[in-house]
C-alpha cells in the first residue's frame, strides 16, 4: 500500500471568507508540509466556497477541494464525518488538519474511528522535526495544567484539532497556482441520522472577543448579573469587549458567547482585566496570549495572582467604579 | 428506558496547584496523598441526565467503568444518585489506555449489556480532556451521535437534544438507539440521598475482564495504541505580578491606570 502522503486541512467559514483559524491551519500545514517537500490541500464546504480557492492557494494549499453539493451547505456532523472520511480514504494524507470548532471537536474523532487513524484533540503544537517520530503533537490537559506531547509515527494517518492561535497565517502569495477539484456529490439521506430541529442563532456581536485587543472580564467573584453591568461599564470605558469564565456562564449572569476559556473561547488580547476570576486553569488556558493581564481579586492568595501582570487586592464593587472614573478622566 | 451512562474516575480537578505533581520518569501525575479521586464532573452530568430522563419515561440505569483500584466507588455513587445496576470493565495497565482503547472496551461492554436505548457520556474526561470516547464509542456501536448536550428529552423512539454553540442554541433530533454526550451547560448533579448511599452500598457490582467481554487477550490489536506519550510536563505560564496598594482606592486606582499606560496596552 502507498505511504500517506500531504497535508490536508479542513477549512471553515466565517462570514462567507476563509475563518482566521482556517488561515492559521494553512500557514501551520505548509510550514509542516516543507518540511518532507509534501502537498497542502485546503477542503471547503459550500458551493459559494469555490470562488475562495484562490486565496487558499495563495496562503500555501496546493490543492483546493470543494464539497459543492447543497447537502454540505451547512454544518452537519454525519455529512460532514461522511464526507471528510472519504475523501480521506481517497486522498490518503498523512496529516489531516481540522480547527479545534464544533466542527472539529464533532469529526475528528468518528473521521479518526473510521479510517484507523491516530488522533490528538485541541493541539498547540504540530512538529514534523523528529526523527523516530512522523508528526509530534502538544495539547494541554488537566484543564491546562500540564502540556502532553504525543508522537504519531509513519503508516497510521493522523488526524489532530488545532486550537485556535497556536498557527500562524503564512503571508498570501499573490502570483502562487494550484488546483480546484470541485467535489460535486451528494449523499444518501438516509445516512443523515441527526435531523437538525433549529438553529437560535444570537446577532453577531459587535466586538468579536477572538480579536478584541482589550477583554474585561467577570468570574464566580462577581456574585450575580447585575456585578456584570459594572464589568460592561469597565469595558466601556477601557473601549474593549466583554467576557467571562465559566462559572457566571452556569450560573447565567453572562451568555455562553462570553466564555474565556478551554470550553469557551481563546483569545490574546493587548490588555486583559480578570475581575472576580479565581484563576482555575480551565480559564487561565484561554488567555495565555494575552500580553498584559490585570487581576481584581479580593483574595490575595487567589491562583490568577500567579499568572497576572499587575494586581491589584480589593473587592470589585469598590475597586471597579474607581478604575471607570479614573480611566474616563484620562482616555477622554 | 434503557440507559447506559459511561462514567470514568479521576484526579480532582479542583486539587489545589501545589499538589499537581508530575513523575517524569512515568509521565503521570503523582496521585495525591489523602485527596481522593472522584467521578469525572461531565460523567457525573450524564448519570444526571440519564436520572432525569427515568424520572420523566421510567426504565432502567446501567452505570458502566473502567475499573481503576477504587473505581467501585464512583459506581456506588452513581447508584446512590439513583442509577439501577453498575458493571466495571478490568483490563490490564487500564490508565495507560487511549481514547479508541477505552471506546472499545466499552462497546464489548455495552454488547454483552444487550438492548439500550440510549448511551450517556460526558463531554469529555476533565483529566485527558480528549473528548473522543463518546463519538467514537457512537462509531464503534454504529449508532447516531450528538454532543455537548444541555439538555435531553425523550419522545417515543427518539430524543431531543439541546447544545450551545458559539453562535446560539441548536436543537436537534436523533432516533434511539443513540449516543449522547453531556456538557456543564446541563446544570447540577444531584447530590445522592442518605437512603441512596445506603442502598447502593448493598448492591453488588459485576467486574467483567477480557475473557468476559469476548476478548482474546492475546488479540488485543483494537487495543493497541494510536499515538504514543512521549512526555507530560508542567508549562511554566506564572507571570512576576506587581501588587498596587493605595490609601484609597481613588489613589490604587490611578497607580493601577498609570502602571497599565505604561505598557502601551490601550
Amino acid at each position: 500500500m502507498a505511504e500517506d502522503h500531504g497535508i490536508l486541512v479542513v477549512g471553515e467559514l466565517e462570514g462567507g471568507k476563509l475563518a482566521s483559524l482556517s488561515k492559521e491551519l494553512l500557514g501551520g500545514a505548509r510550514r509542516l508540509a516543507d518540511h518532507g517537500n509534501e502537498e497542502v490541500s485546503l477542503l471547503l464546504f459550500g458551493e459559494k466556497a469555490a470562488a475562495l480557492a484562490p486565496g487558499g492557494i495563495q496562503l500555501g494549499a496546493d490543492k483546493v477541494y470543494v464539497a459543492a453539493h447543497p447537502v454540505f451547505s451547512e454544518f452537519n456532523s454525519d455529512a460532514y464525518t461522511i464526507l471528510i472520511s472519504e475523501l480521506c480514504q481517497k486522498v490518503r494524507p498523512s496529516l489531516c488538519l481540522m480547527g479545534q470548532t464544533d466542527l472539529g471537536r464533532d469529526v475528528a474523532p468518528r473521521a479518526a474511528a473510521r479510517l484507523d487513524a491516530g488522533l490528538c484533540m485541541d493541539c498547540v503544537e504540530v512538529n514534523a522535526d523528529s526523527e523516530q517520530w512522523h508528526y509530534t503533537q502538544t495539547r494541554p490537559v488537566y484543564g491546562g495544567k500540564a502540556l502532553a506531547m504525543v508522537g504519531s509515527e509513519d503508516g497510521r494517518m493522523q488526524i489532530d484539532t488545532v486550537r485556535p492561535k497556536s498557527m500562524s497565517p503564512w503571508v498570501p502569495q499573490g502570483e502562487r497556482k494550484g488546483e480546484t477539484v470541485i467535489l460535486s456529490e451528494g449523499l444518501d439521506a438516509s445516512s443523515l441520522k441527526v435531523r437538525c430541529l433549529k438553529r437560535e442563532y444570537q446577532e453577531a456581536v459587535e466586538v468579536n472577543l477572538e480579536e478584541a485587543k482589550v477583554i474585561v472580564a467577570g468570574g464566580g467573584g462577581v456574585g450575580g448579573a447585575e456585578g456584570f453591568q459594572k464589568i460592561k461599564e469597565l469595558a466601556k470605558a477601557l473601549g474593549g469587549a466583554v467576557g467571562a469564565t465559566r462559572v457566571p456562564v452556569d450560573e447565567k449572569w453572562a451568555p455562553f458567547s462570553m466564555e474565556i476559556g478551554q470550553t469557551g473561547k481563546i483569545v490574546s488580547p493587548d490588555l486583559y482585566v480578570a475581575i472576580g476570576i479565581s484563576g482555575a486553569a480551565q480559564h487561565v488556558t484561554g488567555v495565555l496570549k494575552a500580553k498584559c493581564i490585570v487581576a481584581i481579586n479580593k483574595d490575595p492568595d487567589a491562583n490568577i495572582f500567579k499568572f497576572s501582570d499587575l494586581g491589584w487586592v480589593a473587592d470589585y464593587r469598590v475597586a471597579v467604579p474607581a478604575l471607570i472614573e479614573v480611566f474616563r478622566k484620562r482616555l477622554q | 428506558m434503557e440507559i447506559i451512562a459511561c462514567i470514568k474516575q479521576i484526579l480532582d480537578p479542583d486539587l489545589p496547584p501545589a499538589k499537581f505533581i508530575i513523575d517524569p520518569q512515568k509521565n503521570r501525575v503523582i496521585p495525591p496523598e489523602g485527596i481522593p479521586s472522584v467521578i469525572n464532573p461531565y460523567d457525573a452530568l450524564a448519570v444526571e441526565a440519564a436520572l432525569r430522563l427515568k424520572e420523566k419515561k421510567g426504565g432502567r440505569i446501567t452505570i458502566l467503568t473502567l475499573g481503576i483500584k477504587t473505581a467501585e466507588d464512583i459506581v456506588r455513587k452513581g447508584l446512590a444518585m439513583g442509577a439501577d445496576e453498575g458493571r466495571i470493565i478490568s483490563a490490564p495497565d487500564i490508565e495507560g489506555l487511549d481514547s479508541f482503547a477505552t471506546a472499545y472496551l466499552l462497546s464489548q461492554a455495552i454488547r454483552k449489556i444487550g438492548k439500550f436505548d440510549l448511551v450517556l457520556c460526558g463531554r469529555q474526561a476533565a483529566d485527558w480532556d480528549n473528548g473522543a470516547v463518546g463519538s467514537i464509542l457512537a462509531e464503534f456501536l454504529g449508532i447516531p451521535v450528538v454532543t455537548r448536550a444541555r439538555d435531553v428529552a425523550a419522545l417515543d423512539g427518539k430524543v431531543v437534544v439541546e447544545r450551545l454553540s458559539p453562535k446560539g442554541l441548536e436543537t436537534f433530533e436523533v432516533d434511539l438507539p443513540a449516543l449522547i454526550t453531556v456538557s456543564n451547560e446541563l446544570g447540577k448533579a444531584r447530590i445522592p440521598s442518605g437512603w441512596g448511599i445506603i442502598t447502593a452500598a448493598k448492591k453488588e457490582i459485576p467486574v467483567w475482564n477480557l475473557k468476559d467481554l469476548g476478548i482474546d487477550p492475546s488479540q488485543t490489536g483494537e487495543m493497541a495504541e494510536r499515538n504514543r506519550l512521549l512526555k507530560l510536563f508542567a508549562p511554566s505560564l506564572e507571570r512576576k505580578c506587581e501588587i498596587v496598594k493605595g490609601e484609597t482606592p481613588a489613589e490604587a486606582a490611578e497607580k493601577l491606570a498609570e502602571k497599565i499606560l505604561e505598557r502601551k496596552v490601550l
